[in-house]
């Protein structure tokens, strides 16, 4: 791979990284929200793919190839089965930010993340470090998904979203975190979203949907 | 040596492995508290054993010095106490239907895995390998804290999964960050994160990153410890819990997170000078402190007002931490181990009444002392501890914490501290004797003390009173994590 098409891929990658964290914003599907979620993943696994090939580096392409079976299939698999198939808990129907707000708000996040990474991309201006600023604001992005969403799977999206950026960032300015910690990090996050898809059930049990404005009997 | 690296993490393991293959019986539940012992032991032997004060094992995978032996004294104190209480408290809880055996079989495993990560936690060398492990005591702990699967317990759940795991998240960053920092100082991708590797390199870590890298493993640590703003998640879990897993969360997993938070910051002060972490351990620590003592001002739940207590506790922890001298982080240390076994006394206490009562409304519950002396005296007691009076040693650990403040030129951060302690104390004295005096009414139900719980209960009182009145040889360990936390000052 010649350093014009690594050039590309890494910025193809990261501009669809965060394009699918503004689709995410501005759609209110819950299950078109799920499938975006799964193209942000493949987006994730092209930047430790192509980094993989462009350095002839075996292991990068192994976890790059681990990370598209988990993040791109496995993950949003495990959550578009929590969804239900109730109407009000398909669509985030009411929501606490509307769709112009937000994605202005996405806007300025954006902004923000630039300015966060200056010191990043001081201390290393690769080509990789460069689209450093696109995963920090995908880390923004979702955590703002995940304080405006009311579905309990929106909410577990917005958390898989923030891992993704965190993921992106790993990749992009060390290539990835060594391989002990990439393993246990993946296994922790696998066994999260299990256990926010479980409770998702549970809730839907107990509560009879999976809005959660119904939490609210706990407080002070 | 290696063995005593080990055995903190394997015997749990262990002990979760066969309560996955026999279910919960009397068998599986003596073998946890045996593994939880076995961590006291081990801890025992890393300190005070022959050999050097910084030991590594599995090559350079695990690492122990007098931070780890501390904290392992602490978990395998209070975990010791914890499972103990916890095979009379499951029985109770089967035989009034709360739980059914595949609950009980649940707990039986998830319990010792807990305990395994936080010794992981304590243990590991590498800042990565830590968080693996806080993030996986969040996992494991998720299904205790929903135990009782009602509405409340469902909603304590959800809400802890979601904010722990966005909080450590950030943490998680951090830790990438500090990779990248350290790649750049030199450090091998391999070794890169290890403690010793960091620490070695410190003095050519790019202050400008490590500082976003240090701002995000605050909060992300911090959320973990209870402190602000990620705090949210915590009198809720802690209070829907059972209770021995509320005594290992409140005594336990909040300092193990708060120790990550310790090594970390002790490589960042090397790397950008100690006013970074200063200033930002003193901003979150007061502001833990006033929201504490608020919420416990105003508090109607006993367990809630135990997790507020927590809370308070940690938010005091992180102004001691904010000094940094030796005899804050000694003092530290020993609050730390006085509180989770105090703490414990009064979760495992307050478990009783509410099995009794079925509320955990503080209004409910009268007097507890003339209607059980067994819960009444040992509530007394965890509660003395806790608000600090002589002859227990958080009397001591607050002295020194105030005395470290005062010698750092902090006397505001130290008056603030004691003027939010002071109302927190107000309000635990004001709840807990009304839950406690009083003459007993005869129609309040009986509160069963099971034996299990009854020995866990007077083993916590007498540590608490021994502790109180010597820490002996416990001294030269506080100095020493002291010493390599917070250097010479």
């Amino acid at each position: 791979m010649t350093q014009a098409i690594y050039n590309g891929v890494l910025n193809l990658a990261a501009g669809a990284f965060l394009l699918a964290a503004v689709l995410v914003v501005w759609r209110r599907e819950v299950r078109a929200i799920v499938r975006l979620l799964a193209w942000q993943g493949l987006a994730l696994a092209a930047i430790p793919l192509a980094e993989g090939i462009y350095q002839d580096d075996a292991a990068l392409i192994a976890v790059g190839v681990v990370v598209l079976l988990l993040r791109a299939v496995a993950l949003p698999l495990l959550l578009a089965r929590a969804v239900g198939t109730e109407a009000h808990e398909r669509r985030e129907s009411t929501p606490l930010v509307n769709t112009t707000t937000s994605l202005l708000i996405t806007a300025a996040l954006t902004v923000l993340a630039y300015a966060v990474t200056r010191p990043v991309i001081a201390l290393d201006p690769s080509p990789a470090t460069r689209a450093v600023p696109a995963a920090f604001a995908v880390i923004l992005i979702a955590v703002f998904v995940m304080v405006s969403r009311r579905q309990a799977v929106s909410q577990a999206v917005g958390f898989m979203m923030l891992d993704n950026g965190i993921a992106a960032t790993a990749f992009l300015i060390t290539s990835g975190v060594p391989l002990i910690v990439e393993l246990g990090a993946s296994l922790d996050v696998l066994f999260a979203v299990l256990v926010l898809g479980l409770l998702t059930g549970h809730m839907r049990a107990t509560f009879g949907g999976t809005d959660l404005d119904q939490l609210r009997e706990l407080r002070g | 040596m290696d063995l005593f690296l080990l055995l903190p993490i394997l015997a749990p393991l262990a002990a979760a492995a066969l309560a996955a293959v026999l279910g919960w019986r009397r068998l599986t539940a003596v073998v946890t508290v045996l593994a939880a012992l076995s961590v006291l032991v081990s801890s025992a032997v890393l300190g005070f054993g022959p050999g050097p004060g910084t030991r590594f094992a599995l090559g350079s995978l695990l690492r122990a010095d007098a931070l780890t032996v501390t904290m392992l004294i602490v978990i395998g104190t209070v975990g010791t106490l914890a499972t103990w209480a916890g095979v009379g408290y499951i029985d109770a809880e089967l035989a009034h239907r709360h739980t059914d055996q595949k609950g009980a079989n649940l707990y039986g495993v998830l319990v010792p895995i807990f305990l395994a990560m936080m010794a992981l936690a304590v243990l590991a060398n590498n800042i990565g390998v830590m968080w693996v492990a806080i993030e996986a005591t969040t996992v494991a702990t998720a299904f205790l804290v929903g135990h009782r699967r009602t509405r409340a317990a469902l909603e304590a759940t959800w809400k802890y999964v979601v904010i722990c795991s966005v909080g450590i998240a950030l943490a998680f960053l951090g830790t990438v960050l500090i990779y990248f920092v350290s790649l750049h100082a030199g450090a091998t991708s391999g070794d890169a994160l290890n403690i010793d590797v960091l620490l070695a390199h410190a003095g050519d870590l790019d202050p400008a990153v490590t500082r976003l890298a240090a701002g995000l493993l605050l909060l992300g640590y911090g959320a973990k410890a209870g402190l602000v703003p990620f705090h949210t998640w915590l009198a809720d879990a802690h209070s829907q819990a059972p209770a021995p897993v509320s005594a290992l969360m409140s005594g336990v997993l909040l300092s193990v997170a708060f120790s990550v938070l310790l090594r970390v910051k002790s490589v960042v002060d090397l790397a950008v000078g100690i006013e970074f972490m200063r200033t930002g351990l003193l901003i979150i620590g007061l502001l833990t402190l006033l929201i504490a003592a608020s919420l416990l001002v105003v508090q109607t739940d006993f367990k809630r007002m135990l997790a507020y207590s927590s809370m308070e506790n940690m938010g005091l922890v992180a102004v001691a931490a904010a000094t940094g001298t030796r005899l804050a982080i000694a003092a530290l240390l020993l609050h730390v181990l006085a509180h989770g076994v105090g703490k414990t006394l009064v979760f495992l206490g307050s478990g009783q009444i509410q099995a009794a009562h079925d509320s955990t409304r503080i209004s409910d519950v009268t007097g507890v002392l003339a209607r059980s002396p067994m819960i009444g005296v040992t509530f007394l007691t965890g509660l003395a501890v806790l608000l600090g009076l002589p002859p227990f040693a958080m009397f001591a650990s607050e002295l020194s914490i105030s005395r470290a403040l005062a010698d750092a030129n902090l006397g505001w951060a130290l008056g603030a501290a004691l003027f939010f302690v002071v109302v927190a104390f107000a309000a635990l004295v004001r709840n807990g004797s009304r839950m406690l005096l009083g003459p007993a009414d005869p129609g309040a139900p009986a509160i069963t003390v099971p034996r299990p719980v009854a020995g866990a209960l007077v083993t916590g009182v007498v540590l608490s009173l021994v502790l109180g009145l010597t820490i002996g040889p416990l001294l030269e360990i506080f100095q020493s994590a002291g010493t390599v936390l917070g250097g010479a000052r």
